[in-house]
């Protein structure tokens, strides 16, 4: 945590972080045909879930990437923490 | 590549918190309005969480149809619309969500052998839920 701050990351810079590698990609796309990490694996909800895992933690310099979560439904989400 | 997947599950059943081994009045004190003579009921959630690698060939854990009837068939059919109480698990044992919730976990654990289950979340109310991981002997 950043002293002078008070904050973990800048909620800006994770946000603009993820609407470019994340949401940019994925939103309103045919997983299938449009999301390269989809042209051969199958885009479960498990896979989906490392694939934003590898997106952001590539490209994430502001703090260390703990969890991604995605939920498919309100009663159903996969949790990923990368190499455990 | 290790993930977990977490599935809710809804029941509904009753209970009444009341201990044998103690007096009327340490039952009363212990469990107050819980400790009421005719119960009464929740509408619990129940997340299951299985965790494991993802299989190359089908990008799944394990066969999410696979988990929902083992949940169905070895815990909802058990406790949805049950009173708690009079089940041959409870007649010893207080049903509290607390012995429920690891009572469910037995059954997952010794049960559902298609993924490793890691935890069970029981929510009784908005306000309070219970997680069980394993790791502490479960009274018999």
């Amino acid at each position: 945590m950043d002293p002078r701050c008070g904050f973990v990351v800048d909620l800006k810079d994770l946000k603009e972080v993820l609407n470019r590698e994340v949401l940019d990609a994925l939103d309103h796309r045919f997983l299938n045909k449009e999301v390269p990490e989809f042209f051969h694996a199958i885009p479960t909800t498990e896979n989906l879930a490392i694939a934003i895992w590898n997106r952001l933690q590539s490209k994430l310099k502001a703090a260390e990437l703990h969890r991604v979560r995605v939920y498919e439904t309100t009663d159903l989400f996969v949790d990923f923490y990368g190499e455990e | 590549m290790k993930a977990h997947l977490t599935k809710r599950y809804w029941f509904s059943a009753s209970h009444r918190l009341h201990s044998d081994a103690m007096s009327e009045s340490e039952n009363q004190r212990t469990y107050g309005k819980c400790n009421n003579p005719y119960g009464h009921g929740h509408n619990y959630a129940l997340e299951v969480t299985v965790g494991g690698p993802v299989d190359q060939a089908t990008g799944m854990i394990c066969n999410l149809s696979e988990l929902d009837r083992f949940v169905e068939q070895n815990v909802l059919a058990s406790f949805d619309h049950e009173n708690l109480n009079v089940l041959p698990r409870f007649r010893e044992v207080v049903p509290t969500t607390e012995n429920l919730c690891m009572e469910i976990y037995d059954i997952l654990k010794n049960g559902f052998a298609a993924a490793e289950v890691e935890k069970v979340r029981l929510q009784e109310t908005t306000q309070n839920s219970f997680e069980y991981a394993g790791g502490a002997e479960i009274m018999r």
